[in-house]
């Protein structure tokens, strides 16, 4: 069956509860520990990136299930300034927050599919989804 | 089909149950080339009992679809008995064969109780539509346990191609035989990594020696692998480098400059033992 | 405010992170350990994240900025217990966490400090300013 749950990003501590909410999702799909543990590291650079860059935000959390596969998605929004280059943005040690600048594109390779749309003005969505 | 009509079969299946099945053991005992495999008892077993759930299956007037759930016993029974068949090595005709060898008995009967051809020809169909479905079932399934133990043996070769071993105190190697692709480097990756932390060595060997090609990609799970032990607190040391993989490795400009390596196991051992403050002296 | 505990084991400082921190956490944490590095003078800082289940790249940054601190302040860092699927993550995200010392645990990273920072040597100069010393203690 599958399982939705949205949640807000407004402070550090909500970061730490979506990655726990992450955790248990992971846990629910039947992920083994390094699986969960990427899926949950990616959804902590991620949802401080929508409280650090976009302002805050929301992160829908998804269980999917296609065919014999499970998988959990991730969608991470924001209203925030967007991002002008996004190109830019994926590249390693690229950072406008004093990062190190790992958080999207770290984001990208812990995930199976990784999607990103922005708008200057607008806002960002990110989309992850890691499969079993 | 005319579904107002209602077939024969299922009384002729009551009727002559005894008669059916003797004709049917005939059959199937004459077919039989692989006595060795099973025994006629068994075999006479499974015939009485395979009737008498399709006499009581097809009660319920349903000829056609073998998916519904007055079907679920006799499709239960054909599966186990597919399976018991492909574990004992029987070949995918033979096991069939016993679903089809039916179809003799069964039609004979047809023809001695229809007189009306065009009705013979009607139940005729439905009998054969029947056993053909119950017959793909039974090849389905076999191939379903085949299936089964082709995944055991991928999980046992997983587990049996990555035997961390641990050579001395503090000492682990890892030899690694056959090609490394991403889902094994992944398995062998984490049964290093946990090794380590349980038996708190410090060292460990990746010895590569039985790997036949290091492609760009391996290379790069060796890597990884190594960089991950470090953030643990243990190193690793990569023997068994062959000749024309040390080529491979320059060409693909691969950089192992971090990395420590070692022609052979036994050279990285010494190695390790070393860097543990541990000598060997012959006596 | 909640903090993470800092225990002064004789001349070195032992961190055992055993909460999912927030950033801000993260932070004082940072905050708090530079501040003991200079009161105790400690010479050896071990940071042990065996219980933490993820290591993102925040977490990672404060770790580095941690050991340069306190090598800037003549302190050595350790970080020791670091799980796989942690370390494996990491090394996935790209971050190899380059000049950050690391042990397998609590008892090798002291052992890998002692080393490093040579006893006999603050042996031999504990001798000459005797009073620092006890003070210290």
């Amino acid at each position: 069956m599958q399982k939705i749950e949205e949640m807000k990003i407004q402070s550090s501590a909500d970061v730490v509860l979506v990655r726990q909410a992450v955790r248990q999702f992971a846990i629910e799909v039947g992920f083994g520990l390094v699986d969960q543990t990427k899926i949950v590291t990616a959804a902590s650079e991620l949802a401080r990136n929508t409280l650090d860059y976009g302002g805050g935000g929301t992160v829908k959390l998804e269980t999917l299930q296609e065919g014999g596969r499970r998988g959990l998605k991730l969608t991470f929004d924001d209203q925030g300034p967007g991002i002008p280059d996004v190109d830019m943005a994926l590249k390693d040690g690229f950072t406008t927050g004093g990062g190190l600048g790992m958080g999207l594109g770290g984001a990208k390779r812990l995930a199976n599919e990784f999607e990103i749309e922005s708008v200057v003005g607008e806002g960002t969505r990110v989309i992850v989804v890691r499969w079993k | 089909m005319d579904m107002t009509h209602s077939s024969k079969i299922p009384e002729i299946l009551k009727i002559h149950e005894a008669d059916l099945l003797s004709e049917w053991n005939q059959e199937l005992i004459a077919t039989n080339t692989r006595k060795g495999l099973i025994k006629e008892a068994e075999l006479q077993e499974e015939c009485r009992e395979f009737l008498k759930l399709l006499r009581i299956a097809a009660q319920s007037g349903n000829l056609s679809n073998i998916q519904a759930l007055e079907w679920r016993e006799v499709r239960e029974m054909l599966s186990s008995i597919s399976r018991s068949r492909s574990q004992k090595g029987f070949t995918p005709t033979e096991t069939a064969t016993f679903i089809f060898s039916f179809k003799r008995p069964l039609f004979d009967r047809l023809r001695q109780q229809l007189h009306d051809s065009a009705e013979l020809g009607e139940e005729v169909w439905q009998a054969t539509d029947l056993l053909d479905r119950l017959g793909l079932l039974v090849i389905e399934a076999y191939q379903k346990s085949r299936e089964e133990v082709i995944l055991r043996q991928q999980e046992e070769m997983m587990e049996l191609s990555t035997p961390v071993v641990k050579l001395w105190d503090g000492i682990l190697a890892l030899p690694i035989i056959g090609t490394l692709d991403s889902a094994r480097t992944q398995v062998v990756m984490e049964s290093l990594l946990q090794k380590i932390v349980e038996t708190g060595s410090e060292v460990a060997i990746i010895d590569i020696t039985g790997v036949p090609t290091v492609d760009t990609l391996t290379a790069q799970h060796l890597l990884k692998t190594v960089t991950a032990a470090r953030l643990m607190g243990a190193d690793c040391i990569i023997s068994g480098i062959r000749p024309q993989i040390a080529q491979t490795i320059v060409y693909l400009g691969i950089d192992l400059t971090d990395v420590t390596t070692k022609a052979t196991l036994a050279d990285a051992f010494l190695m390790a033992l070393k860097r543990r403050g541990t000598t060997i002296a012959r006596k | 405010m909640e903090r993470i505990p800092i225990l002064q084991m004789g001349e070195f400082l032992l961190v055992t992170i055993q909460v999912d921190m927030h950033d801000r956490l993260a932070m004082t944490l940072q905050d708090d350990l530079t501040n003991r590095i200079s009161q105790t003078n400690a010479n050896g800082v071990l940071i042990d994240i065996s219980a933490l289940e993820i290591v993102d790249s925040f977490i990672g940054r404060i770790l580095g900025n941690i050991a340069k601190m306190s090598r800037v302040m003549d302190a050595e860092t350790v970080v020791v217990g670091m799980q796989p699927a942690v370390a494996i993550t990491l090394v996935e995200l790209g971050l190899s966490l380059t000049g950050i010392r690391t042990a397998l645990n609590v008892e090798k990273g002291m052992a890998l400090l002692r080393a490093t920072v040579g006893e006999p040597a603050t042996e031999a100069i504990a001798t000459e300013w005797d009073e620092e010393d006890d003070a210290e203690d």
